[in-house]
């Protein structure tokens, strides 16, 4: 085989892989992401058995400890539709009513179900290096 | 006021420092002529090779015959640059 | 001074911008009087811009509260070294910091190359001088760090953010933007290179110091990072795929692959396309990791800070990558390689297939990160989480471990099958051995990934050591001598060869750690009260009593009231006591009371780890304070009013009485198999590095004589 068809041959079969992996990617990221939604969108259009990631803020006064359970309510960032929550796992240090989170889980009869440790706090104004993260 | 007073004498200094060279007419010839110093480096760059090279082999890496032909190569494109060297400095060194 | 900080930063501007324009003018008269005017203009730069970052550094150890930052990030009982790191826990501040490094760079690198490259270096000139002025621009227009505090100097400052006391997370920021800027120089002259259509290896020779400190500190960086979370975070992990995280290790995968690939390009001449692409890609990453930080790009969900510079680095970044893709294609001809693949067993074939790898990862690493963006465009808005990264990363961090083993052992141009059996045999064995080692008397085979992690990495150690062995023997051969003189000897003269083979020794060490800690770790979140035990691991960990302390915390941050609790982990025969603990900072917030607000601020989770070569064990408490809140809500009525001493007699008792009736508390333990051996990998890659970037004695001996000809031919010539 001549030498430039032997660098044709290469390159098609470079570009084939790099076409499969592509094609792996797209697939496996839409089909192992989770939804982003608003305490609204999951009290409206939630389906049962699909998980979501809730984001919102802690609405004040809602934050209740129960031996392993943590249980408090979510809001629209700017309304006030909120979601009840049960939660257990690591609670991130900057976790507080009033500030943003974002938690994991499903809608069960009306109570949003976390996923252990899928809590995310984030940090508020001012720098932060890191996003507060359990797990 | 302080930032003022603190911008007119900071964008003098600077200008003191930077026109200067405008108005002297200061150039950089001092320097080597601009393709000598490539070419120092690519020589440089060519003997590492060429050492390189010679270490493969005594490491075994290279057999005695790939050696040879590589050796060779490299060999040739470093009389070229020797030779395009010369021929710079010779340039320069006219008056 | 606050007035003169500014007036730096607008004379800085003006300068850089001034820096840029003569180069560019000189360059294209020929009348090299404006080069020369505008090197200096760099140089005037630097100097602003250290004189500002003096001014500011001074307000912040003088606790100045007139300035914006001071007021906002320090304290009078800050203690000393987070007041001078706080400086770029700002936006503003490292904006700063930014333009400070990066004009010292640009005068580093121009003074280095005064006397060569007289064509390239006007135009990389001109490129430092408007990224200079951008970010000048920045901090003139929108975020500037001398910027007054609003209404009255306040008499005392609000602190730095807890989580940031820590001295890793304080040497992150400038080790990370040490990286960024050190990229901007190779590509800088990369630009200068594609203009003038110099396109040989000449830009890569002058600035692959510069590529090499910086993808160095870079990655010291990113490890810092990691060291941090693990260390200080409540959840035990260093890493979470999150983006910022991501944002820093991107451009580091395309520095390494570029590393790699200017060596085939100043060895045969190819991939001049690839190199030239390759360091525009990282430079506009490392943009996009400056940026990320502090904008709101990804909005919804992982927006922190978001800012009101994002927009203007969005552009920014479109200019660069629009512009250089602009100036690459239109010099494609000037870019073709001057040899061909031989054949692909060949070190640049490897080099090659090392370069993709790596630049999978960043893509891979790339598109998960901005997937909210990606989906929101698709439909609907969706993340992926660690698990998707993990999965995805892992095959290609195998495959680079393998190509980081073979690598070292194929020469240039060609080698014969029969060589490379014969290199690799020994190699090879020794993973084997690795194998059955692990099969016969570990659980390795659990994690099939980690399992040929494991094997990899033995492969890879085997092959350094065997370079090392064999190159000594053959300087023994040659000059006699013994055996850690050849090996020093070997070294010292072959620096960049074997500082890379130590490096990636350094790597596969590395994700040994990772492999072991992340496959085979036992956590256990348990609720328990004093007395109580469960087991983590091999261990039995005790809840011996609770600790409560008033000031003097133990990690020296300064916080008042810090809860905790005394642990004992015992294993057969050996017994060690941990103290994990929570520490609680004041907050401004008046709503929660006098007494109240020492304990509803800022929490940080000061975990105790104990290192250890084959596993660590680490904990972390999370008190519960609800029982607390009784005696809190009494205190806040009865000592509102009352004065300090009174407030702290009452803080103490109610401290005192989760010593004395504690509630459960929450704890999490980690037993981590083999993580300490990132850090080691970490320091190991350091090591490499420095040997690599280490000017060899004879190229110093060179440099002299060619000044000392200089000088020969200009006083010849008579100027």
């Amino acid at each position: 085989m001549d030498p430039s068809r032997k660098r044709r041959l290469r390159l098609v079969l470079a570009l084939s892989v790099a076409l499969l992996l592509a094609g792996a990617l797209v697939y496996t990221s839409f089909s192992a992401s989770t939804e982003a939604s608003t305490p609204s969108d999951v009290v409206t259009s939630a389906e049962p058995g699909r998980s979501y990631e809730l984001t919102g803020k802690v609405v004040e006064d809602s934050v209740r400890r129960e031996e392993e359970e943590l249980r408090f309510a979510i809001r629209d960032r700017d309304g006030s539709t909120s979601v009840p929550v049960v939660y257990e796992g690591v609670v991130p240090d900057p976790f507080r009513e009033g500030r943003e989170v974002i938690v994991s889980g499903e809608l069960e009869r009306g109570t949003f179900v976390a996923e252990r440790d899928s809590l995310v706090t984030k940090c508020p104004s001012k720098f932060s290096n890191e996003n507060e993260k359990s797990s | 006021m302080e930032y003022a007073l603190a911008l007119v004498v900071l964008i003098g200094l600077v200008a003191l420092v930077v026109l200067r060279p405008l108005i002297t007419g200061e150039r950089d010839d001092g320097a080597e002529a601009p393709d000598r110093a490539e070419l120092e480096a690519a020589k440089e760059a060519k003997y590492r090779e060429i050492r390189d090279a010679e270490l493969d082999r005594q490491m075994g890496k290279l057999s005695e015959e790939d050696h040879r032909a590589v050796d060779r190569e490299l060999r040739e494109e470093a009389i070229d640059i020797l030779r395009r060297l010369d021929a710079v400095a010779g340039k320069a060194s006219k008056p | 001074m606050a007035g003169t900080g500014s007036a730096c930063l607008v004379a800085g501007l003006l300068t850089a911008l001034y820096a840029a324009t003569a180069s560019l003018y000189g360059a294209r008269s020929g009348r090299r009087a404006f080069v020369v005017s505008g090197r200096r203009a760099i140089y005037c730069l630097a100097a602003l811009m250290v004189t500002a970052t003096v001014i500011l550094q001074s307000a912040f150890l003088r606790s100045d509260f007139s300035y914006k930052l001071v007021a906002e990030g320090s304290s009078t009982d800050t203690p000393t070294f987070y007041k001078v790191t706080a400086m770029w826990a700002t936006q503003d501040g490292s904006l700063l910091l930014w333009a400070l490094l990066l004009s010292i760079f640009t005068s580093a690198v121009l003074f280095l190359t005064r006397r060569s490259l007289r064509e390239l270096a006007p135009y990389a000139t001109a490129v430092l001088g408007v990224v200079a002025a951008f970010f000048l621009f920045l901090m003139v227009g929108w975020e500037n760090p001398f910027s007054a505090v609003a209404g009255p100097v306040p008499l005392e400052g609000a602190g730095l953010n807890p989580l940031l006391r820590h001295p890793a997370m304080m040497i992150h920021p400038p080790m990370l933007y040490t990286g960024y800027v050190g990229f901007s120089i190779p590509f800088a002259f990369a630009i200068g290179a594609l203009v003038t259509r110099h396109t040989g290896a000449d830009w890569i020779r002058a600035t692959r110091r510069f590529a090499l400190i910086a993808w160095t500190f870079l990655g010291c960086g990113v490890l810092l990072g990691a060291l941090w979370s693990y260390t200080e975070l409540g959840w035990g992990g260093y890493w979470a795929w999150d983006p910022v995280e991501n944002a820093s290790l991107m451009p580091w995968l395309t520095g390494t692959a570029f590393l790699h690939s200017i060596m085939v390009q100043e060895k045969r001449g190819m991939l001049k396309v690839w190199n030239v692409s390759l360091i525009i890609a990282t430079f506009a990453l490392a943009l996009t990791g400056t940026f990320l930080v502090r904008s709101g790009i990804l909005e919804s969900i992982h927006a922190f800070g978001a800012s009101t510079i994002g927009m203007q680095f969005l552009v920014f970044i479109a200019v660069v990558l629009v512009g250089s893709t602009a100036l690459v294609v239109s010099r494609l001809g000037d870019l073709r390689s001057e040899s061909r693949l031989d054949s692909l067993l060949s070190r640049e074939a490897f080099f090659l297939l090392n370069n993709l790898v790596l630049v999978a990862l960043c893509l891979v690493i790339f598109w998960g990160t901005f997937f909210p963006l990606i989906s929101e465009a698709a439909g609907a808005e969706r993340s992926v989480g660690p698990p998707w990264f993990n999965r995805m990363t892992t095959p290609l961090a195998l495959a680079l471990v393998l190509l980081a083993g073979v690598g070292p052992v194929v020469a240039w141009r060609r080698v014969t099958l029969a060589g490379l059996r014969r290199v690799l045999i020994a190699p090879l064995a020794f993973a084997t051995v690795v194998l059955v080692a692990l099969l016969a008397f570990t659980n390795a085979v659990e994690s099939l990934p980690a399992l040929l992690m494991f094997c990899l990495v033995g492969f890879v150690l085997a092959v350094v050591a065997q370079e090392l062995w064999r190159g000594a023997s053959a300087r023994r051969v040659m000059t006699g001598g013994s055996w850690p003189r050849a090996l020093s000897e070997l070294v010292s003269r072959n620096r960049r060869r074997y500082g890379g083979y130590v490096a990636h020794a350094g790597i596969a060490v590395l994700l040994l750690g990772v492999a072991g800690s992340s496959a085979f770790l036992d956590q256990k979140d348990v609720r328990i009260s004093p007395g109580q035990s469960f087991r983590s691991g091999d261990w039995t960990v005790t809840y011996e009593r609770p600790t409560a302390q008033l000031g003097g915390d133990r990690a020296g941050t300064g916080a008042p009231i810090s809860f905790g609790a005394e642990l004992t982990a015992r294993k057969s025969g050996e017994r060690l006591t941990l103290h994990p603990s929570r520490n609680y900072y004041p907050t401004q917030d008046s709503s929660k009371g006098a007494i109240g607000r020492y304990f509803e601020g800022e929490a940080t989770s000061e975990v105790d780890v104990r290192w250890g070569l084959t596993r660590d064990l680490w904990t972390a408490v999370r008190p519960d304070t609800s029982s607390l809140a009784g005696p809190i809500r009494e205190a806040n009525r009865r000592f509102s009013g009352a004065n300090g001493d009174v407030q702290a007699l009452a803080i103490a008792a109610i401290v005192e009485r989760y010593r004395t009736d504690p509630p459960p508390a929450t704890f999490r333990t980690l037993v981590s198999p083999l993580v300490s051996w990132i850090w080691i990998g970490g320091a190991i890659v350091l090591l490499g590095a420095l040997i690599a970037v280490w000017p060899s004695p004879e190229a110093r001996v060179r440099r002299v004589r060619s000044l000392y000809k200089a000088r020969l031919g200009r006083e010849l010539s008579g100027t």
